[in-house]
C-alpha cells in the first residue's frame, strides 16, 4: 500500500508554495509536450539534431550488443556445422556437378551481354553503393517503423538515400548524424514506393500497413488484376529508388489493391547497403532578381 | 513533496537518482539489436515511471514526468513530445487519484497503471501513425503484454528502493 501523499503541508506558507510551484511546473512541462508534440507533427524533421546526438551516444551500445548476439548466436551453428559437415559435402558434390552447366552458360552470356553493352556504348549508372553498415537496432516500441543504421554523415551517408540488403528494398535515409543515421523501413505506414510488376510492367506504389506487411495498390489503371506471387521491382519514379531493386511480392490474389510481403524481412537484416539517391534532388530554382522588368507603357 | 525533488535526504537523493536512471534504462531497452516489423516491444520505461510513480509517490517530483517523456521520445522513435504530455498527463492523473483514494491496494495500482498504459499507447499511437495504419492489432497486442509486465516493474522498483521501509 502507498502512503498517503501528503497534499496539505500545513500552514506553512512556504510548503505550500513549494506544492503548488510543483503543479505550475508539472502543467507547463505538459504544456511543452504539447507544443513540442505539435511542431513535430507538423514538421517531422524539427528536431532531428536532438535524436541524432542520442543516437550518437546510444548507437555503440547497440553495435555491441548486435556484435555479442553474434556471437552467441553463431556457437550452435558452428556446432551444427561440425557435425554436419560431411553429409553437406556430398550434397554440396551433387549440386556442384548440376550446376556446373549452369554456370558455363551463364559465362558466355555475361561475355556476351558485356560485348553488346559496349557495342550500344550503353552509359551504365555507378551503381557503387555509398557504404554498407548494419542496421543495428529499431523503434521496436512504437507504431512507427525506424531502424538505426550503423554509419551516418561522416561516411558519406545523406537524407534520402536508398537503403537496400541483399533480398530486396529495405528503405530510406530520413535523418543522419555524424556516426548513425535514421532509416525509415518500407513497412512503416508512411512509407510509398512508386514500383513496377517484372512481368509487364505495370505500375503500382507499395505503402506500408504498419502490421508487418506491405500493400500494392495499382496506379492508373483501374480494375487490374494482383495474381498472389506477382513480383514488383522499384521503378525509378521519384528518383529516390533506383529501378529494379526487388520490393515485395503479392500474397493473396485481388484486384487493385492487394497485400504483399516485402522480399527484406527486417527480422533477418544484417548488412545494408546505402546507395546514391537514383536523380540528385532538383537544384532549387534562383530566386527572381529585384530589378524591375520594363513595363509597358500606359496608354 | 519538495519543488525541485523530495527532501534534501540524501537517502531521497539516492532513490531519486536510482529512480531517474531505471525509468531511462526501461527508455533505452529500444537499443536491443533487433530491427523490428511491429511494436512487439512493451514501453519498458513508461513501466518504470508507473511502477515508480505508484510504489514510490516520493521518488519523483510531480514534474519530473515531463523531462523523463522527453528522453523516452528521443529514443523510441515516436514524434517528440507525445511521451512527455502523456506522461505528464498520467502522473497528473494519478495524484488527482491520490486525493479521492487514500489507501490503494495492489489490484487497484495494476488497475491505475493499467489505464495509464493503455491512454498512453493509444493516443501515442494516434500522434504518430495516421488513423488509416493497420497497426491497432499489434497495439493491442503491446497493450496487453505491458499491463501484464506491470507487476515485474514494481518488483523491480520496489528491489531497487531497497529495504529502508520493508
Amino acid at each position: 500500500m502507498a502512503p498517503p501523499r501528503n497534499h496539505r503541508p500545513g500552514f506553512s506558507r512556504r510548503a505550500q508554495y513549494t506544492v503548488f510551484a510543483g503543479y505550475v511546473l508539472a502543467a507547463s512541462g505538459a504544456l511543452v509536450g504539447a507544443i513540442l508534440l505539435l511542431i513535430s507533427i507538423i514538421d517531422p524533421r524539427a528536431f532531428a539534431v536532438f535524436r541524432g546526438a542520442v543516437r550518437e551516444a546510444t548507437t555503440p551500445v547497440s553495435a555491441g550488443l548486435d556484435w555479442a548476439w553474434d556471437g552467441v548466436s553463431a556457437v550452435p551453428r558452428g556446432i551444427g556445422d561440425y557435425f554436419g559437415a560431411v553429409d553437406e559435402n556430398r550434397r554440396l558434390r551433387a549440386r556442384e556437378a548440376a550446376t556446373r552447366r549452369y554456370l558455363m552458360q551463364a559465362r558466355s552470356l555475361n561475355r556476351e551481354n558485356a560485348r553488346l553493352r559496349t557495342l550500344l556504348a550503353l552509359r551504365d549508372r555507378s551503381a557503387s553503393p555509398v557504404v554498407a553498415a548494419r542496421l543495428v537496432n529499431s523503434s521496436a516500441s512504437s507504431t512507427r517503423r525506424y531502424a538505426t543504421l550503423n554509419a551516418g554523415s561522416s561516411q558519406g551517408v545523406l537524407r534520402g538515400q536508398p537503403v537496400r540488403g541483399p533480398d530486396g528494398l529495405i528503405g530510406r535515409v530520413v535523418e543522419t548524424s555524424p556516426n548513425t543515421a535514421s532509416v525509415l523501413l518500407i513497412l512503416d505506414p508512411e512509407s510509398i514506393v512508386p514500383v513496377r510488376r517484372t512481368r509487364d510492367g505495370l505500375s503500382a506504389i507499395v505503402a506500408g500497413l504498419g502490421n508487418g506487411q506491405v500493400e500494392v495498390r495499382t496506379a492508373g489503371v483501374v480494375n487490374a488484376p494482383l495474381l498472389a506471387g506477382d513480383v514488383f521491382v522499384t521503378s525509378g519514379t521519384g528518383g529516390i529508388y533506383p529501378p529494379g531493386i526487388p520490393v515485395a511480392r503479392v500474397s493473396r490474389s485481388q484486384r487493385d489493391v492487394a497485400p504483399a510481403r516485402v522480399f527484406a524481412e527486417p527480422d533477418a537484416l544484417d548488412f545494408a547497403l546505402v546507395e546514391r539517391a537514383y536523380l540528385q534532388p532538383p537544384v532549387p530554382r534562383p530566386t527572381p532578381t529585384a530589378t524591375p522588368s520594363p513595363k509597358p507603357a500606359a496608354e | 513533496m519538495k519543488l525541485l525533488g523530495p527532501d534534501d535526504d540524501r537517502n531521497d537523493r539516492v532513490l531519486t537518482r536510482k529512480a531517474v536512471l531505471s525509468i531511462m534504462a526501461g527508455s533505452l531497452m529500444t537499443l536491443i539489436p533487433v530491427v523490428a516489423s511491429v511494436p512487439f516491444l512493451p514501453p519498458f520505461g513508461l513501466l518504470m515511471f508507473l511502477g515508480w510513480r505508484l510504489f514510490k509517490p516520493g521518488a519523483l517530483p510531480v514534474w519530473a514526468a515531463a523531462p523523463l517523456g522527453l528522453f523516452d521520445d528521443l529514443v523510441s522513435g515516436q514524434p517528440l513530445g507525445s511521451a512527455a504530455l502523456l506522461w505528464q498527463i498520467c502522473s497528473l492523473m494519478l495524484d488527482l487519484v491520490d486525493t479521492r483514494l487514500v489507501a490503494r491496494d495492489f489490484w487497484q495500482d495494476w488497475l491505475l497503471a493499467g489505464g495509464s498504459i493503455a491512454l498512453c499507447l493509444t493516443a501515442g499511437r494516434v500522434f504518430a501513425s495516421s488513423l488509416s495504419a493497420h497497426v491497432d492489432t499489434a497495439l493491442l497486442l503491446q497493450i496487453v503484454v505491458s499491463v501484464a509486465l506491470f507487476p515485474l516493474a514494481t518488483r523491480l522498483c520496489t528491489a531497487l528502493a531497497g529495504r529502508e521501509d520493508e
